[in-house]
């Protein structure tokens, strides 16, 4: 396995695997494992990401990303280990945690037979978001569905559903995004929109860790790379340098 | 406030959810009252013995009829995944338990309000409104609070439609045996009858305390 414990952020700030020097926003997990049953799926899972940070977890289907980041987001509980986002325990401060990340998931987690605008008053509404009205309209324009905000979500296209994902997930300004799969479904312009989105959420210093299976995309999207194989991180680098090539090669040989 | 505000935007979204898809209320009220002519026709209905036959068919009707609509309302959020996204939210669990009850108290309650003149006519009883409102109410109350909870246990589960009433009959028969004897009194007056609204009101605070307290265990994994 290659570890490179010293990861830096976007921001030039370097830490050694703890807590960061100076970012408010830091993600940090310590030995996490999780098993259904008798089946191990994450054994002893340690990461950090500090505020500004873009991170890519890679790895084949069953690996553990979507159970790494459903456990981050409170879904699921860990059978051992430690999870603190913004030094709050993911277990134990579940409901404080709730507020500081925002999750993309496979499925869209919207209403079919709410209207996109309806669904973002919902949820603002849950997470006590003030001017929602404002907010929800900002989203919708964000993600260029402001001409679908009156439509049943029933009745949008996949990739206006996960545009509508990604708006539901941004709407309460969470300090973290995690996100599975984020360009399901996106046609070009689309994926040029999430990119705009992320950006801006890592320059306003929020953390983003999301999973995929395109490694170009994953290169393109992060300042560090994750690779996980049944359950174990195998492989993590920095983005900065790392050739195509060398992460095929490498995913081939660790997957 | 900010409780009894995420209850009533649940509820908001339960209530326009299903005058939308319109899944819920349709079949419920259409198996009520398929019940009711069913024991109409299946019982040889006389005058004397019309109030000793009717208050049963009743709730029949209104159990049976309940457990469709309760089966579904939790079902339908774990269908579409969003029982997972209520849950990200960060919502005290007992206001989704309070805005799951209200919704499944106010669908079965709209059933009841159509399936009762109806009940009244094919039976030949009088239907005495003000007396039977605190039963009807009391007793969806207590049925409500018990299925809610079920259901959400029952949703996860592949059989959900099997154990949803397996689970649930045998806790409200107290509740069912305490409307039908209050709804009876009603039609043939008794004397020494026990409290039976009484009892359903006791029924009801155990049912809505245990809920409450439980509801949060049996959503999260």
């Amino acid at each position: 396995m290659r570890n490179f414990a010293h990861l830096s952020t976007n921001n030039g700030e370097v830490y050694a695997g703890g807590r960061p020097a100076s970012s408010m926003f830091f993600l940090e997990v310590k030995g996490l494992k999780k098993s259904f049953g008798l089946k191990p799926v994450l054994r002893s899972i340690d990461l950090t990401l500090s505020g500004g940070e873009r991170v890519a977890l890679l790895g084949a289907n069953g690996a553990g990303k979507t159970t790494l980041l459903r456990i981050l987001v409170g879904l699921t509980k860990p059978s051992a280990g430690s999870a603190c986002i913004d030094g709050l325990d993911i277990v134990r401060d579940a409901r404080q945690v709730r507020h500081l990340v925002g999750f993309v998931a496979h499925q869209p987690y919207l209403y079919d037979e709410l209207t996109a605008l309806e669904n973002l008053y919902f949820f603002g509404k849950m997470y006590t978001v003030k001017n929602i009205q404002e907010r929800a309209s900002l989203l919708l324009d964000k993600v260029g569905l402001e001409k679908s905000a009156r439509e049943r979500v029933a009745v949008l296209s996949r990739g206006q559903v996960q545009r509508l994902s990604l708006a539901r997930a941004l709407l309460h300004s969470p300090h973290h995004l995690l996100l599975d799969e984020p360009d399901t479904g996106l046609d070009q312009e689309g994926r040029d929109l999430v990119e705009a989105l992320l950006a801006e959420h890592t320059a306003r210093g929020g953390t983003i860790l999301f999973t995929t299976h395109q490694l170009e995309r994953a290169l393109q999207l992060s300042d560090s790379i994750i690779m996980l194989n049944k359950g174990r991180i195998v492989f993590q680098q920095k983005t900065v340098n790392l050739e195509l090539d060398k992460v095929q090669r490498t995913y081939q040989e660790v997957t | 406030m900010i409780f009894l505000e995420q209850v009533i935007t649940i509820l908001w979204k339960d209530v326009r959810y299903e005058l939308r898809s319109k899944q819920m209320w349709t079949g419920m009220g259409l198996f009520a009252l398929l019940v009711l002519v069913i024991f109409n026709f299946t019982f040889d209905l006389r005058v004397d013995n019309a109030a000793a036959i009717a208050p049963g068919a009743l709730w029949v009707a209104f159990v049976f009829a309940s457990l469709l609509g309760l089966g579904r309302t939790i079902a339908a959020e774990r269908e579409i995944g969003s029982m997972d996204r209520l849950l990200l939210c960060p919502v005290d669990r007992k206001a989704i338990y309070l805005a799951k009850l209200l919704g499944n108290m106010l669908f079965i309650g709209v059933v009841e309000i159509v399936a009762l003149p109806i009940f009244a006519a094919l039976f030949n009883v009088p239907l005495f409104v003000g007396a039977l409102l605190p039963i009807v109410l009391l007793s969806t109350l207590g049925i409500a609070a018990v299925g809610t909870l079920f259901s959400a246990m029952a949703a996860a589960t592949r059989a959900r439609e099997l154990l949803l009433p397996i689970l649930v009959f045998p806790l409200i028969v107290p509740i069912v045996i305490g409307a039908v004897r209050a709804t009876g009194t009603l039609l043939a007056p008794a004397v020494n009858e026990p409290p039976w609204l009484g009892l359903i009101a006791a029924f009801d605070v155990i049912f809505l305390t245990v809920s409450m307290l439980t509801f949060e265990y049996v959503v999260e994994e």
